[in-house]
């Protein structure tokens, strides 16, 4: 595209939606987490091709390094990362469905159910993984 | 006065964005669908966890977990195919990069995809 010669000079002046010097309510974390944890999760997607393939190649095809790596300090702090975005866009997407839908815009309400939000989705990835943790996880054996 | 537009372009009736509400449709059909999978998924993943190899293969080769895996992997990749160019469009402003990105996106599921869609086949099937 040509260059316009009458752009303007670009603003110093903080501008519209003034990010940096606003106070973040509640709503805009949760709405700009939605989208990191739909990215995340796109990312992680991998993961679960890189599941599927191992297992895919039987006994002694890369299943039990997966695990071992699943299961060092990196690859828990990974998969939880994984589980608590899965979570938290599982329980903010059917917070959208109801938006979808006209329903949870009230100020107040929209303000509590993002906080129920977060803390329903830490504690849903916690619960999970003390399941495994527990040995209460693999019963599918 | 006469229109700029042509007749074809008026009766589609979509102006400069070039679509209209499919994209918004597809994305919501798609999360409505993976409620459900998600559930599922989550209740196969933390059954297989510490399992040794013998576990998922059995389990997968069982074809109705083959086929809600495989319907797990199509429309959450789908989904975020569509939600990750909703993304772009927000915070990439040049078409030229914009369509690079939407390519690189479609190259990613379909990649990431295939591999999962074939694992479970050579799982279930071979």
């Amino acid at each position: 595209m040509a260059e316009n010669p009458q752009q303007p000079a670009l603003a110093t002046r903080p501008l519209s939606p003034h990010l940096t010097i606003y106070r973040w309510p509640v709503t805009m974390m949760t709405s700009i987490t939605h989208r990191a944890t739909g990215m995340a999760l796109t990312g992680g997607a991998l993961i679960l091709a890189w599941w599927l393939v191992a297992i895919s190649n039987g006994l002694d095809g890369g299943y039990q390094q997966f695990m071992a790596l699943a299961a060092s300090p990196l690859g828990m702090l990974v998969l939880f990362g994984a589980t608590w975005s899965l979570a938290y866009h599982f329980f903010n997407g059917l917070r959208h469905l109801a938006w979808d839908l006209g329903y949870g815009f009230d100020k107040k309400l929209a303000e509590r159910n993002s906080v129920i939000i977060f803390a329903l989705s830490a504690l849903s990835a916690i619960a999970i993984f003390a399941i495994v943790w527990t040995g209460h996880g693999g019963y599918l054996q | 006065m006469k229109s700029a537009q042509t007749p074809l372009h008026r009766v589609k009736g979509l102006g400069a964005s070039h679509s209209g509400t499919g994209h918004f449709w597809r994305e919501r059909i798609t999360a409505v669908a993976l409620m459900p999978l998600s559930l599922w998924f989550a209740y196969a993943a933390i059954g297989l966890a510490g399992t040794s190899t013998s576990a998922p293969l059995q389990f997968f080769a069982h074809p109705m977990n083959a086929i809600l895996m495989a319907a797990f992997v199509i429309i959450s990749l789908y989904h975020a195919a569509l939600g990750v160019q909703v993304v772009i469009d927000d915070y990439i402003h040049s078409t030229g990069m914009k369509i690079f990105l939407f390519l690189l996106v479609r190259l990613f599921v379909i990649a990431t995809g295939s591999a999962c869609l074939i694992a479970l086949l050579r799982i279930s099937v071979f």
